[in-house]
């Protein structure tokens, strides 16, 4: 016996109230270390992928569309810019790199990205397993996608049109698997890499696809004339009957920097692009804005745009939290202060026993503090629970990314201030036992 | 001398004085205090326990002036020393008839009796893991007899242990506690207005009220 074992006994004696104190602050507590979890991964992976870009360039649209489609690879692109335009302003002395994305496929719902190597430098990869492609149709996969579709080098794959899943196939060529990334804990992890070339030339062998790879905009003329094509005549045999001229391109090394080479008028979707000097976050985005039928915007600009505007529901559901817990704090107190009541007889009686002063005081800081522990407990393992699913719930999008099982510093502060709760709730009623007169108690029968 | 309590007087606040006679108890005696409802018998066994401070006059008990100890010092005195049984069991609920001894155990910070053994002397060794809610009331009083024998006092308080129980029930209580309270060779002091209590214990005072 001592005084833990009882503290727990009368806890347990009350197994609903007990239950519901606890239940009670195990959920605000949860609404916390859920926030806390989104909040520190998301602004890490944030910053993380959007590390070395200065300005994006692309369609004219929505700035943060722009942003998330083409750093983070979550919104639909914008559109897409001519590379005549693109390539005039690579040129621009206030430009010190640039790098093409051509977007708009996916491999059941992984998104393809037509770029060069610079990309892979700009995120400092590690192959795991091969090499960069060299010539049209071969691609890198990241470390998430060949875990999760089990592919490995040399396989094979037709993508989709479209960014999200269930659009129709380009099967007139196929993808090879040329390398596998290493696991980098950022956006690449989820995307599988591959030359500009690649992108524009399964576009073009779209029989009625005039407008090559022009993504979300040609999407609903291009099911149209995919509906009319043959499905019999597909894959390498279509490759291999066209004229020598197209067959020899298909084998010809892609540039690794830079603008591919073309002789027809191409597009890309975006630009990734790195300033030369300070000057150039202050020229170059309005003279892109205002001179050119591109649009420019910058990453860290528009993501602290979006995260003032989530900030409004973070603050709502930390204040949410807030409540709860004081609802929680309230409950444990009045159930503390109730059983203190009934429990005045005990109290004297263990006074009358050998107990001392201090030793009922414990007593029942004991008791507030093993409710809010095991609240705290609970909620840190609800709120880590309730990410898991999140996360299992969701495939390809950027819930997927959020590791559930992390735990932070911060999670501490959860403990301490729910221990803190337990002691505020549980003054007064240590107080009240600690003044219990016990002949007084006793004689009141 | 076990136990002397001289010219204690203790006032109630807002009501008179009250003064008790002179007490003295040796070990292995017993010694039965009688009054009318009211006349301050409980008190004078909440001055003897130590838990009422007397206006005037002392409680030496082994030696030991009460008075002079003080809050904690005085809680583990008690409870190493004096065993008290109340009017009603007052149990602890929320333990079983185990935990209960245990309890008393653990705050004495004293081996005392073997719990088990002191139960089955008591007649309710069967009931050591059940609930005390269970319990009948001749029971629940015999458990609360245990938890005051079961740190081995040198002094055992019963305040009317009686009062509740019907004759044959009341005959076992103070024949156990006798017989308990010889075997352990403590002092014993009843507090009762039960005239069949006489019947067993010879010696008695009285407390009248002033």
């Amino acid at each position: 016996m001592n005084l833990f074992k009882i503290s727990w006994k009368y806890l347990t004696f009350r197994p609903l109230s007990t239950g519901l104190n606890v239940f009670l602050l195990a959920l605000g507590l949860a609404i916390i270390t859920v926030l806390l979890l989104i909040q520190d991964q998301f602004e890490k992976k944030m910053n993380q992928d959007a590390a070395g870009i200065d300005l994006v360039v692309g369609a004219k649209g929505s700035p943060l569309q722009l942003i998330l489609s083409s750093v983070y690879h979550i919104d639909f692109p914008t559109g897409n810019i001519k590379m005549e335009e693109a390539q005039r302003l690579s040129r621009n002395r206030l430009v010190k790199k640039i790098i093409p994305l051509a977007l708009g496929d996916n491999f059941q719902g992984f998104r393809i990205v037509g770029t060069n190597h610079d990309y892979l430098e700009l995120y400092g990869v590690d192959f795991a397993e091969g090499k960069p492609w060299e010539v049209p149709f071969e691609v890198v996969i990241g470390s998430e996608i060949a875990a999760k579709l089990n592919l490995k080098i040399g396989d094979e794959f037709t993508s989709s049109h479209g960014i999200s899943e269930g659009s129709h196939d380009h099967d007139e060529h196929n993808f090879v698997v040329s390398g596998i990334l290493a696991p980098r804990g950022n956006v690449v992890d989820r995307l599988i890499l591959t030359s500009i070339e690649s992108v524009w030339y399964t576009h073009d062998e779209e029989p009625a696809a005039v407008e090559p790879e022009s993504s979300a905009l040609a999407e609903a003329s291009d099911k149209e004339a995919h509906e009319d094509r043959d499905h019999d005549s597909e894959g390498h045999d279509t490759t291999e009957n066209h004229d020598s001229d197209e067959h020899a391109k298909f084998h010809a090394e892609v540039s690794k920097t830079g603008f591919p080479i073309s002789d027809q008028d191409r597009e890309v979707t975006t630009l990734l692009l790195q300033y030369r000097n300070p000057i150039a976050a202050v020229q170059l985005p309005r003279m892109i804005n205002s001179g050119t039928s591109m649009q420019a915007a910058s990453p860290s600009f528009e993501m602290s745009r979006l995260f003032e505007l989530l900030g409004v529901g973070i603050s709502l559901l930390q204040g949410l939290a807030v409540v709860l817990i004081v609802i929680a704090g309230l409950g444990i107190f009045i159930a503390l202060y109730n059983s203190l009541k009934e429990r005045k007889y005990d109290l004297a009686i263990l006074r009358a026993i050998g107990a001392s002063r201090a030793q009922l005081l414990a007593l029942i800081f004991l008791e507030g503090l093993m409710l809010t522990f095991l609240g705290a407990v609970l909620g840190i393992a609800l709120g880590h629970s309730f990410l898991w699913l999140l996360v299992s719930q969701s495939d390809q999008n950027v819930v997927a990314a959020l590791q559930p099982w992390i735990f932070l510093k911060q999670e501490l502060w959860i403990m301490a201030y729910a221990l803190g709760v337990g002691v505020l709730a549980s003054i007064i009623p240590a107080w009240s036992a600690y003044q219990t007169s016990i002949a007084k108690q006793l004689t009141k029968a | 001398m076990l136990l002397k309590a001289n010219s204690l007087q203790y006032a109630h606040p807002g009501q008179d004085l009250i003064s008790f006679p002179e007490i003295r108890v040796d070990s292995g005696e017993a010694l039965l205090v009688l009054g009318k409802s009211g006349s301050g018998k409980t008190t004078l066994l909440n001055l003897l326990a130590g838990l009422l401070n007397p206006k005037s006059g002392e409680v030496i008990l082994d030696g030991v002036k009460l008075s002079a100890l003080s809050g904690q010092k005085l809680d583990l005195f008690r409870g190493k020393n004096i065993g008290i049984v109340f009017q009603k069991p007052h149990l602890i609920a929320a333990l079983n008839v185990r935990q209960n001894l245990e309890l008393a155990h653990f705050f004495s910070k004293k081996k005392g009796q073997d719990i088990i053994q002191l139960l089955t002397e008591l007649g309710i060794g069967d009931k050591a893991n059940t609930s005390v809610l269970t319990l009948s009331e001749g029971e629940a009083q015999r458990v609360s007899i245990a938890r005051a024998l079961v740190t081995n006092p040198k002094l055992i308080l019963a305040d009317e242990p009686t009062s509740s129980l019907d004759d044959e029930n009341t005959e076992k209580v103070i024949r156990l506690l006798k017989s308990q309270a010889q075997k352990i060779g403590a002092a014993l002091i009843i507090v009762t207005h039960d005239q069949r209590v006489k019947n067993h214990i010879p010696h008695f005072i009285e407390v009248l009220a002033s």
